[in-house]
């Protein structure tokens, strides 16, 4: 019964029937929404610790960090982990044009109707998204296992990798890491196509 | 049962006997003024916050201390007018000017009154000003940072305890001089020449709307007599200044008893909007003084001291319509404004009665000329022509009175050791509660406002005695907190103060709290020799001076190791804190230091002055336990012969090259 369903939605997209309008209307308007992801912060880490009731946190833009890096690098330091500066993360020269990219893609897949370039688009979409968040562990554990000989405090066999995504515990800081404004303008893109592309599928016969 | 009744009979003489051995007054729970749920009240949850802020006077340790209501907790004392080594407030170079005067670097005062800054005689929670009543001064205390921000002395005065106290919107702050004196220039004259060469000065300090610059805009030359203290006006008669005096005698020995002879002294109304047309139309004149101004700037976290040498003043016999005495019962003390603006309450401290003066009637006599002849030239107004009433037999030695703003007085009775609360439109007493003992100032929330919160009186005891466990002959100086809310006045807290509190002021903390300061951001700090991060740390010789440009951060200071001082010379440790976070001070102390030692907030440059008297090694570290490693926050600086040839190097976390250098110079 499932395997009938999906071999007929895949004839069905065979006929090529151009997207419908709706469909090209939420495709052009969440590619669009990502702009703002260049006036806020994508990702932010926030922790917390007995002594930083208030806590403290730190966000990550396409091309600069902000929030209280030198309180955590001051921080850090006891532990020997790397001082945050915005040289470490090369993406920031990378990420603008990369977001653009998609925009420009998203635009094209809503402008264009073709319900194989929405897929190709969606799977652009995922695939960036998966190097992303490999990009980003990779910070965090050169991040958290890099750590200086010399430094005041050490405790055997603990590293301080943040968490990917979620909470994690690290000596006395509760880490978390979830995504900023721009972050969730992101999954709404990808839940947008995703979304548009099953709506195709279903009514678009 | 002969020997039943002989049993009852000697349990009731035993039971007689421990009533009628010695009187004892219960000062414990079951007297009917302490609330039942007392604890309740002043619990303060941990992790939440008081309601108020109690600012309060430190008397005679001449700083300002700030304490939680309902709680009673001491939060921070605030150095004022005396040196206080802790932090190294008039010990390090940025702080010392603050306490220069005319008279040179005067290290200690004793603080009387705190005055809250308001608008429209409402709280707005920008500064405490606070009077040094000894070398004449008035301090302004910023509400954001809990510091001193400005010291102004005051010339002409012999004692400042009339004072601050401020108008309606904070134009101006006063300055009543508690002794006559002749004039500071014309100084040299036979004290028994008293009637003929002393005046009442009575300053008006100017207050600058944003910046609270102080300036002393005029003095009035009022005749020869004390002046206790003083109350703005509000609404109505907000244009007007009240001034309570003693000794209209006018003696200069003995003034227990030869300032107590009359059955009147005075209260001066002063129509201060009267003065400024007088000043605008030319009427001042400008006598020669010398005073000093000191200001700090939280930009260059340093202060600055101006010794200005000319005053505006202001002869009364020469501006009609400007003062007026109102006769009071004997040697009035508190000279309080209800709310309204309407009523003026003295308290003579050595009557019988409170009398209460109306604002109205006051206008009236003024315009009918009511007069009772005048006192060397100011027109006495007729006692009757101006009194709303008296409230009538209400304790003994009244000093001080509040508004609860719900039409109540409460007075403070030293003598009888007892508040009074009082209806004032009725003159009558309605409540009374002991304190414990013989209360002075007291003070209610918004009190001496157009808007008092009312939930509380505070009595500032001058006498502790039993009330805490003993600390020898000195013992802790007393205070209660009472529930004022209800038809009853109820205890609710007995709790110790630090110094001597004179009078003290309560805001609600959410007027204060929402422009709290919790760093100086280094980008701003404009110190001439900060050091914004370590590599701009150095050490720099100008001859016998050396200036060791420093930082402190967790947990180190930059340099950590000095080589290359001389005995004979100066050193000024120049320590900038980099840290950036809140409640991350750090200290500073060099062994043998002959002043104090410094605790710098993040961000800011402080100055330790260092004049080595040893050779050696001499050790430094961090004072404020700062973080894990505060203990390894350490280091040392070298000092050898005068004349020695140790090249001036220092550093952190390398080894010096000065041994290697000094071992060059040992094989040449």
């Amino acid at each position: 019964m499932e395997r009938g369903a999906y071999s007929a939605s895949f004839s069905n997209q065979n006929q090529m029937k151009p997207l419908k309008k709706i469909s090209q209307i939420s495709l052009a308007i969440s590619s669009l929404l990502l702009i703002i992801a260049y006036f806020v912060p994508i990702w932010r880490i926030d922790l917390w610790a007995p002594q930083y009731p208030e806590g403290l946190s730190m966000s990550i833009w396409l091309s600069k960090l902000s929030g209280q890096v030198d309180i955590i690098n001051g921080l850090n330091h006891y532990i020997g982990m790397a001082h945050i500066k915005e040289e470490m993360f090369p993406e920031f020269k990378i990420l603008p044009y990369a977001v653009a990219t998609i925009i420009a893609l998203g635009l094209m897949t809503a402008f264009l109707k073709n319900r194989k370039i929405l897929i190709g688009f969606l799977v652009i979409l995922i695939l960036s998204g998966i190097v992303a968040m490999y990009d980003f562990w990779s910070w965090g554990y050169e991040y958290g296992h890099n750590l200086d000989d010399s430094a005041a405090i050490k405790v055997p066999g603990m590293a301080y990798q943040p968490p990917l995504i979620g909470y994690k515990e690290l000596l006395n800081f509760g880490a978390y890491s979830i995504p900023d404004i721009g972050g969730w303008l992101f999954v709404l893109l990808g839940v947008v196509t995703i979304s548009t592309l099953i709506f195709e599928i279903k009514t678009n016969k | 049962m002969k020997n039943r009744f002989l049993k009852i009979a000697t349990y009731s003489l035993a039971i007689l006997g421990a009533w009628s051995c010695k009187p004892s007054a219960d000062k414990t729970a079951s007297s009917s003024f302490l609330a039942g749920d007392a604890a309740e009240k002043v619990y303060v949850k941990p992790g939440t916050h008081d309601e108020f802020y109690n600012i309060v006077s430190g008397g005679f340790n001449g700083q300002l201390s700030v304490v939680g209501l309902p709680s009673g907790r001491t939060l921070k004392i605030i150095p004022v007018f005396s040196q206080f080594a802790e932090s190294g407030w008039g010990y390090s170079e940025e702080t010392k000017p603050m306490l220069n005067t005319s008279h040179g670097f005067v290290p200690w005062d004793d603080s009387h009154h705190v005055a809250l800054s308001t608008t429209k005689s409402e709280h707005d929670g920008r500064w405490a000003f606070i009077n040094g009543n000894n070398t004449p001064r008035i301090a302004r205390v910023s509400l954001s940072t809990f510091r001193t921000e400005e010291i102004i002395e005051i010339p002409n005065s012999g004692g400042n305890h009339s004072s601050p106290f401020v108008t309606a919107n904070t134009e101006y702050a006063v300055a009543g001089t508690r002794f006559s004196v002749p004039p500071d220039n014309k100084a040299d004259v036979p004290i028994s020449s008293f009637k003929q060469n002393f005046k009442g000065y009575i300053s008006f300090v100017s207050i600058d709307k944003t910046s609270g610059r102080m300036g002393i805009k005029f003095q009035l030359k009022t005749p020869g007599v004390s002046y206790d203290l003083a109350r703005a006006g509000k609404g109505k008669s907000a244009g007007w200044f009240f001034f309570s005096t003693y000794n209209t005698e006018q003696a200069n020995s003995l003034l227990e008893v030869n300032a107590s002879q009359k059955d009147k002294d005075f209260i001066l109304a002063v129509n201060w909007k009267k003065a400024e047309e007088y000043l605008a139309q030319g009427k001042g004149k400008k006598e020669p003084a010398k005073y000093a101004h000191n200001v700090y700037s939280e930009e260059t976290h340093s202060a600055t001291s101006t010794i200005i040498n000319e005053v505006m003043t202001l002869d009364p016999k020469e501006c009609p319509d400007l003062l007026y005495f109102m006769p009071c019962p004997k040697s009035p003390h508190g000279c309080d404004v209800d709310p309204t603006g309407q009523y003026i309450v003295g308290s003579g401290k050595l009557a019988a009665v409170i009398p209460v003066f109306s604002f109205d009637k006051m206008l009236k006599a003024i315009a009918n000329k009511t007069y009772d002849g005048n006192f060397d030239g100011i027109p006495v107004l007729k006692y009757d022509a101006v009194l709303h009433g008296e409230v009538k037999k209400p304790g003994l030695g009244p000093l001080h009175t509040e508004f609860d703003g719900r039409g109540n007085a409460i007075t403070s009775f030293f003598v009888s050791s007892e508040l009074v609360k009082w209806n004032i439109e009725k003159l009558e007493v309605v409540d009374r509660v002991p304190t414990f003992y013989s209360v002075g100032h007291l003070s209610i929330p918004g009190g001496p406002t157009a808007k008092p919160w009312g939930k509380y009186v505070v009595a500032y005891n001058k006498i502790t005695k039993d009330r805490y466990l003993p600390t020898g002959p000195e013992l802790a100086q007393s205070a209660q907190l009472y529930d004022i809310s209800g038809d009853k006045m109820k205890l609710l807290l007995d709790f110790p103060t630090i110094g001597e509190p004179h009078y003290a002021e309560s805001i609600p903390a959410s007027l204060i709290e929402k422009n709290n300061k919790k760093i100086f951001k280094l980008e701003e700090n404009k110190h001439p020799y900060v050091a914004k991060g370590e590599k701009e740390t150095k050490v720099v010789r100008k001859g016998k001076e050396v200036h060791v440009y420093m930082t402190s951060i967790r947990s180190h200071f930059s340099p950590d190791n000095i080589e290359g001082i001389k005995l004979g010379d100066v050193v000024y440790f120049h320590l900038t804190n980099l840290e950036q976070d809140w409640d991350v001070p750090h200290g500073f102390a060099v062994r043998g230091a002959l002043n104090a030692e410094i605790l710098v907030m993040p961000g800011e440059t402080s100055t330790l002055k260092w004049v080595p008297t040893k050779v050696g090694v001499t050790p430094m570290y961090c004072t404020d336990f700062c973080s894990a490693l505060h203990q390894e926050m350490q280091g040392y600086i070298r000092v050898s012969p005068a004349g020695s040839n140790v090249p001036l190097t220092w550093g952190t976390g390398k080894n010096n090259p000065s041994a290697e250098a000094e071992k060059n110079v040992a094989k040449k």
